[in-house]
């Protein structure tokens, strides 16, 4: 425990830490965007960045602004989704809870990637018009496992392309919650908690924008 | 050579033009090490000094952190596959969650040893319970930590790849967490935001456990 104890805190922790201490610091931390320069992490990225090829998420904007809005992309769909689940009157009782409970936090992540886009001085990636097929319980049930397993590889696949520990800070906290979600899903249709073994896989923009296309209306 | 025996630091530089694709602490640490063993360490400069420390408590130091938790569940997983008495579809989860946290403690190894650094020992762990209800309080408090340790450590690790490893366990960790909690009849993702837990907080939470 001595060798952990030892350890110093980088500035950018330190900071991030001075306004992240808690859940509702998510705001906070989204205030703190945009004024970062030249920390570690920051730093670290430019100097990887300068061998890697072109923005993935070059489309939905510039940097952090284009994964931030990538990721509000996502969210609006995930909580568009959840919200036609539960008008479809296709479930009851503790699973109609879930799902409500699982609408409502992908409607917060919208509003906390939506401020965070505008704190980084950007505009907000326009909600997307879709359609859910909603035949059964079972085969909703199975979509939106696929919906948030998805989410989080989404979420996993831009980690590491974040520059502001905020924006990073932010992202780590919601891809663990859909995470969470993934798991209870997967849990209620009986299928492995982790169907990537111990260690997540990464999904890259193509293969999520491909998957979430046909639900995608005009 | 004057002018660089003046400011050793200039010859970290050098070196880190020289260094291509090093990571920027990658870049600090060989430069100074250069200009330690050039100029003798008493030539190495408070900046230089510093950037060693810096370097020294960074990626290594992060994984070394989780490595002790990855520890700590690997640890109580294994032990409750016969002391929390674990059935049915518990048992499979259990032996899943053993698994996994198996893993994560080699991978975080081998990434330590990669890095130049060395694993920190494996403490020595009690862990109070005495059925399987006990068990999945205490497995939802590991988890639960486990998530909001990394998810606090995250935005100070340097390098890309270890971050994207590091993304990788962490949301493995959720995914447990979302399963005890589930066994534990409470809601998988009780909020939109897993909020993170700075080391010390961690430490704290977990220094009872640890012998």
């Amino acid at each position: 425990m001595a060798d952990i104890k030892q350890l110093k805190d980088p500035v950018s922790r330190r900071r991030f830490l001075a306004v992240g201490g808690s859940t509702t610091a998510v705001a906070a931390f989204l205030a703190a965007c945009g004024d970062d320069s030249g920390t570690t992490t920051t730093t670290m990225t430019d100097s990887m960045s300068s061998g890697g090829g072109a923005s993935e998420t070059a489309e939905f904007g510039k940097g952090d602004i284009g994964i931030l809005n990538y990721a509000l992309t996502l969210e609006y769909l995930e909580t568009a989704f959840y919200a036609d689940v539960v008008k479809s009157g296709l479930f009851k009782g503790a699973d109609l809870k879930t799902i409500e409970k699982f609408g409502q936090e992908e409607k917060e992540h919208v509003e906390a990637l939506t401020a965070a886009v505008k704190q980084l001085g950007g505009k907000p990636a326009p909600e997307p018009k879709a359609e859910f097929p909603l035949k059964n319980a079972k085969s909703v049930l199975e979509l939106a496992g696929t919906v948030e397993n998805l989410g989080a590889a989404a979420y996993l696949g831009q980690a590491a392309n974040i520059q502001s520990p905020e924006v990073l800070a932010s992202a780590l906290a919601i891809h663990s919650v859909e995470g969470r979600h993934a798991a209870a899903l997967n849990t209620l249709l009986g299928e492995s908690i982790t169907p990537d073994g111990a260690f997540a896989k990464p999904a890259d923009v193509q293969t999520v924008l491909k998957s979430v296309e046909p639900f995608l209306v005009g | 050579m004057k002018e660089q025996l003046k400011t050793p630091e200039l010859a970290a530089v050098e070196v880190a033009v020289e260094g291509g694709d090093l990571s920027r602490g990658d870049v600090i640490l060989k430069g100074a090490l250069a200009a330690g063993a050039i100029y003798g360490s008493a030539m190495v400069s408070p900046f230089v000094r510093k950037a060693l420390a810096m370097s020294e408590s960074g990626d290594v130091g992060i994984l070394n952190f989780a490595l002790t938790l990855e520890y700590l569940e690997s640890t109580f997983y294994a032990e409750a596959k016969k002391r929390a008495k674990p059935s049915g579809e518990l048992k499979s989860l259990v032996n899943l969650i053993a698994s996994d946290e198996q893993q994560h403690v080699e991978a975080l190894e081998a990434t330590i040893k990669k890095l130049g650094g060395k694993p920190v020992a494996e403490p020595k762990f009690n862990f109070e319970y005495s059925d399987t209800a006990g068990f999945l309080k205490l497995a939802q408090t590991f988890e639960d930590t486990g998530v909001s340790a990394y998810n606090g450590a995250g935005p100070m690790i340097k390098s890309k790849e270890v971050l994207a490893a590091a993304g990788g366990i962490v949301q493995v960790e959720a995914r447990h967490a979302a399963a005890i909690r589930l066994q534990n009849k409470e809601e998988p993702a009780p909020d939109a935001f897993d909020s993170p837990l700075s080391e010390k907080q961690v430490l704290k939470a977990v220094e009872p456990f640890i012998v």
